[in-house]
C-alpha cells in the first residue's frame, strides 16, 4: 500500500538500527520520551522497540486524549445523556472509559442514548435528522480534533442548527509538556514530538523546549520508520552537542503550522483558566472552553453539571504513568485490578493508553519472546 | 485556597472496590519503589505472572446490565459464557466450547450447533441474512469434521416488515441449503410490535454426521504444528463497515459467505489423521481463534504478518479505521491446525477448492510462552495479539 509500506520496511529499519547503535556512547542511557499517544500506538503494534539498543529507552507521555479526561468529566457527560430528548455522541475511544458511576457503554445500557460517531459532522448530521431531540457531541483531543469541532460549530451556526451544541474537553500539550519538564522526579533526553498536534500549531511552539530548558525535540511521523529516525535524530543532535527543533514530519508538519485551523478554533474556542488532567491534577491554561459568542453551542451553558470531582483511587498511577515517571507495569494495579476489560485507569482504555498499550501488545519479556521467534522461523 | 478545594470531591466506589479485592496480588508482586535498583527483566517477570494468575482466575461478569461488549466475541463474551452459561448448563459436552457438540446417539455420532443472526443490513454486497444463517450454521458443522445434514431456521420478525423482503432472504436460504446439501426440516417464526425488533433475526440450529473418527479440538495442538488460513481474511466485516454508509468510503468489496463443507472434506480427505483442529474464523477473526488454540492447548502460537493474506482494500480500510485485519470477521474463510509433516498437502488440498484457493500458512505452534499468540510483524518487531476487548463492529453476523 503506498503511503505505508515505505514507512515500515525492515530492511531500512535494519539499517537505522545499526546507525542508531553506532552512535550510543558506552556506558551512557538515554531516555526519550514520546509525547502523543499515537506514537506508544505505534511502537508496541510493529514491536519497535526491538530495534532499540538497551541504552535507549522510550518513555510514554501524556498525549492520549482520552487518557488524561478525568472521571467527573466523564460524569457530567453522562449528566448530559441523561438529560431527556438529549442523543450523546463521542468518539468510540470515549465509549468505554469510566467515571465515577461507571462508562458510556453502562450509561448507555441503562438506556440513555449514546451513539458513537467518526467526526463532529457526523454528530451534526443526527442533529439534522433528529429536530425533536438535543445532539451533544463529547468532543476530545489536543489540537488535533479541536479544529474540526470548531469547523463544526461554524457550520452549525451558518445553518442556524438549533439542536446542537458540544461538551467542550478539548486540551492544549504545551502546557502538559511544560508541566512535565517541570517535574522534579523525571530525567529526560529529549522528545519525540506530537506529530499530528503539528500539523495544526508546527513546530514553532516547541521552541522554549530546546532554548529554557535544553532538551531537543524532532517532531515525527506515525508510521514506525519516522519514530526510529527521530530517535536517530535526537541521538546526533546528542552526539553533536545540538539542542534544536527539528521536523522529521515535514512530509505534513509545515513549521508555522496550519492557519486556517487555528483561525477556527482562535474563532471559536478560548484557554479555560484551568483544567483537571487526569492524574496529573489541575493545570493553568491548558485546556479550552467556547467563547461567549458561541454561548448557543456549548453544552456546558445550555445544561447544569455536576461539576464533581472524583479522586482516582491512591493505588491507581495514572499520573505517574502519563509523566513517564513509572513504565506501565510498574503500576501497583496494573493487570490485576486494572485491566483492559476492566479498566481503572483511562491510560488501560484508549489504545494510545501507554497501559492498554504495553497490555494488550507487549505483555512478555523481549528477551525471552526473542529467543521463542527466532526458533519458530528457524522450525 | 486552591481550585482543587473549591470543587466537591466524590470517590469511586467500584474503583476502590476493583482496587481491595486485589490487593493480596498486588502486595504479593512488589512496590516499585522499594524495589527501585533491582533487575529490571526479573521484576518484570514478577509482574508478568501476577498478570499471568490474574488472567487464569474464574471468569466473573461484574457488570449489572448487558453491554454490547458482552455481544463482540472478545473477553467479554467469554466471560458472559463461563460465568453464567457454562456455569448453569456444565456437562462434558458442553465444556470444551467447540463450534458444534459432539452427541453419541446409539453408535452414530453427530456434530450439533447452533448460532443466531442480527446482522445489519440485512442486505449487503455478496449476501444478505439468509445465506449468512445457513452459511454459518453448516461451516460450525463442516469444521467440527461433521458432514451437514439437517437444519431448523427460527425467525424473528419485527411488525412492518416487508413480506418482499422476507421473501428475498428465505429464497437466499433455501439456495445456500441446496448449496451445502443441507435441507430445512423444522422451524419457528415469531412476530414482535413494531420497534422491538429490528426487521428481522434469525436462528439457526443444525445437526451433521461423524464419520471421520477424527479427533479434532483446539486443544490438540502441538508444539511445531503449522497455522493455515484458507483465504483472504476480513472481507465480510470490513464489507459489512462500508455497507452501513457511516465512514463515507466506498471499495469494490463483497462478503466471503460460502459454505466450507467441500474445502473442509477435500482437506480431510488428503491429510484427514495429521488434522489437529478447524476454526471458521466469524466474529472474532482469526485472532480469537489462534487465542483459542493458545489457551486451550496451552501453547504459544506465532503468527508472521506478512504472510497473512489480505486484501489490499480490507487493509486500507482497517488502516483508516485504526483496526487490525486480524480481528475482522470472515464468513467463509477456515483456519487450520496441521501436523508439520502434512502441511504442505494441507495447503495443497485448500487451494484444490476455489474457496481455499488463496491458502497459506501464516504461522507455527511453539511451546513458549504458554497462551500467548504473538506476531512477528511485518516491520520486524514482535507483539501479542490479544483478545479483543470492546467491539469495533457491533452486529456483523
Amino acid at each position: 500500500m503506498r503511503f505505508v509500506d515505505e514507512y515500515r520496511d525492515a530492511e531500512k529499519a535494519r539499517m537505522l538500527a545499526a546507525k542508531i547503535a553506532a552512535l550510543c556512547e558506552p556506558g551512557r542511557h538515554y531516555k526519550f520520551m514520546e509525547v502523543c499517544g499515537g506514537h506508544t500506538h505505534t511502537i508496541y503494534k510493529h514491536g519497535l522497540e526491538d530495534y532499540l539498543p538497551e541504552s535507549v529507552s522510550l518513555v510514554h507521555g501524556p498525549g492520549c486524549p482520552v487518557c488524561v479526561i478525568p472521571m467527573g468529566r466523564v460524569d457530567d457527560a453522562i449528566a448530559l445523556a441523561e438529560q431527556p430528548d438529549v442523543i450523546m455522541t463521542s468518539f468510540g475511544d470515549m465509549m468505554r472509559v469510566p467515571g465515577g458511576r461507571g462508562s458510556f457503554f453502562d450509561s448507555s445500557a441503562a438506556g440513555t442514548d449514546i451513539r458513537m460517531v467518526y467526526s463532529p459532522l457526523d454528530a451534526l448530521k443526527i442533529a439534522r435528522q433528529n429536530p425533536d431531540k438535543h445532539v451533544i457531541f463529547m468532543a476530545i483531543g489536543f489540537e488535533t480534533t479541536a479544529p474540526s469541532t470548531a469547523m463544526t460549530v461554524l457550520r452549525a451556526a451558518a445553518e442556524g442548527i438549533e439542536n446542537f451544541s458540544i461538551f467542550c474537553n478539548h486540551v492544549t500539550i504545551i502546557p502538559a509538556i511544560k508541566a512535565i519538564l517541570d517535574s522534579p522526579d523525571l530525567r529526560l533526553d529529549g522528545f519525540i514530538g506530537p506529530g499530528h498536534v503539528s500539523t495544526v500549531i508546527g513546530c514553532r511552539p516547541y521552541e522554549f523546549i530546546a532554548s529554557e530548558y535544553g532538551k531537543p525535540l524532532v517532531t515525527a511521523g506515525f508510521e514506525p520508520l519516522d519514530i526510529l529516525q527521530s530517535v536517530y535524530m535526537l541521538l546526533q543532535q546528542l552526539d553533536e552537542g545540538r539542542c534544536d527543533v527539528e521536523n522529521q514530519y515535514s512530509r505534513v508538519v509545515p513549521w508555522d503550522g496550519n492557519t486556517v485551523a487555528l483561525r477556527a478554533v482562535g474563532e471559536v474556542m478560548e484557554l479555560r483558566p484551568y483544567f483537571e488532567w487526569r492524574g496529573l491534577g489541575f493545570i493553568s491554561h491548558s485546556a479550552l472552553q467556547v467563547k461567549e459568542k458561541y454561548a448557543a453551542f456549548d453544552a456546558e451553558r445550555q445544561f447544569t453539571l455536576p461539576g464533581v470531582r472524583v479522586a482516582d483511587p491512591k493505588a491507581c498511577q495514572c499520573g505517574e504513568v502519563l509523566k513517564g515517571v513509572l513504565k506501565p507495569w510498574e503500576c501497583k494495579v496494573f493487570g490485576t485490578a486494572c485491566t483492559p476489560e476492566t479498566p481503572i485507569g483511562t491510560c488501560m482504555v484508549s489504545s494510545e493508553g501507554a497501559c492498554a498499550a504495553y497490555y494488550n501488545f507487549g505483555r512478555f519479556t523481549r528477551q525471552r519472546v526473542r529467543e521463542v521467534t527466532i526458533e519458530a522461523s528457524r522450525a | 485556597m486552591t481550585h482543587q478545594d473549591t470543587t466537591q470531591q466524590h470517590r469511586a466506589d467500584w474503583a476502590e472496590a476493583a482496587v481491595a479485592e486485589h490487593a493480596d496480588e498486588n502486595a504479593a508482586g512488589y512496590s516499585a519503589h522499594s524495589a527501585a535498583g533491582t533487575e529490571h527483566a526479573s521484576r518484570e517477570q514478577l509482574v508478568l505472572e501476577r498478570i499471568d494468575r490474574a488472567r487464569r482466575a474464574r471468569p466473573r461478569v461484574r457488570e449489572k446490565l448487558i453491554t454490547l461488549a458482552h455481544g463482540a466475541g472478545g473477553k467479554a463474551t467469554q466471560s458472559l459464557i463461563e460465568a453464567i452459561f457454562l456455569d448453569a448448563f456444565r456437562n462434558p459436552l458442553l465444556e470444551p466450547l467447540e463450534d458444534a457438540a459432539t452427541v453419541t446417539a446409539g453408535d452414530v455420532q453427530l456434530a450439533f450447533t447452533t448460532d443466531s443472526y442480527v446482522v445489519s443490513p440485512l442486505f449487503f454486497p455478496g449476501g444478505n441474512i439468509g445465506d449468512l444463517a445457513v452459511n454459518g450454521t453448516v461451516n460450525d458443522l463442516a469444521v467440527s469434521g461433521a458432514r451437514p445434514a439437517h437444519l431448523s431456521a427460527g425467525f424473528i420478525l419485527e411488525e412492518g416488515f416487508p413480506v418482499d423482503d422476507l421473501r428475498r432472504i428465505v429464497a437466499s436460504m433455501a439456495a445456500a441449503a441446496t448449496a451445502a446439501g443441507v435441507s430445512i426440516v423444522t422451524g419457528d417464526t415469531k412476530v414482535v410490535q413494531r420497534g422491538k425488533g429490528d426487521g428481522c433475526y434469525i436462528n439457526t440450529a443444525g445437526v451433521g454426521l461423524i464419520t471421520g473418527g477424527l479427533n479434532l479440538g483446539v486443544a490438540t495442538a502441538r508444539p511445531g504444528d503449522v497455522v493455515i488460513v484458507s483465504g483472504p481474511v476480513g472481507d465480510h466485516g470490513i464489507t459489512i463497515m462500508l455497507e452501513r454508509g457511516e465512514l463515507d468510503l466506498e471499495a469494490d468489496l463483497v462478503s466471503d459467505t460460502a459454505p466450507v463443507h467441500e474445502l473442509v472434506q477435500g482437506l480431510l480427505d488428503a491429510v484427514g489423521p495429521e488434522v489437529r483442529a478447524m476454526r471458521d474464523a466469524t466474529r472474532g477473526g482469526v485472532a480469537t481463534i489462534l487465542n483459542e488454540v493458545a489457551t486451550a492447548a496451552g501453547v504459544a502460537v506465532v503468527v508472521e504478518e506478512e504472510a497473512v493474506p489480505v486484501r489490499p482494500e480490507v487493509r486500507g480500510a482497517c488502516e483508516l479505521l485504526g483496526i487490525d485485519p486480524l480481528y475482522v470477521a470472515c464468513e467463509g474463510r477456515i483456519v487450520v491446525i496441521v501436523d508439520p509433516g502434512a502441511a504442505d498437502a494441507a495447503v495443497a488440498a485448500l487451494r484444490a477448492h476455489p474457496l481455499g484457493a488463496g491458502a497459506t500458512m501464516v504461522g507455527r505452534v511453539a511451546e513458549d510462552p504458554p497462551g500467548l499468540v504473538l506476531l512477528k510483524t511485518g516491520f520486524g518487531g514482535t507483539r501479542i495479539i490479544d483478545l479483543l476487548v470492546g467491539d469495533p463492529l457491533p452486529r456483523i453476523c
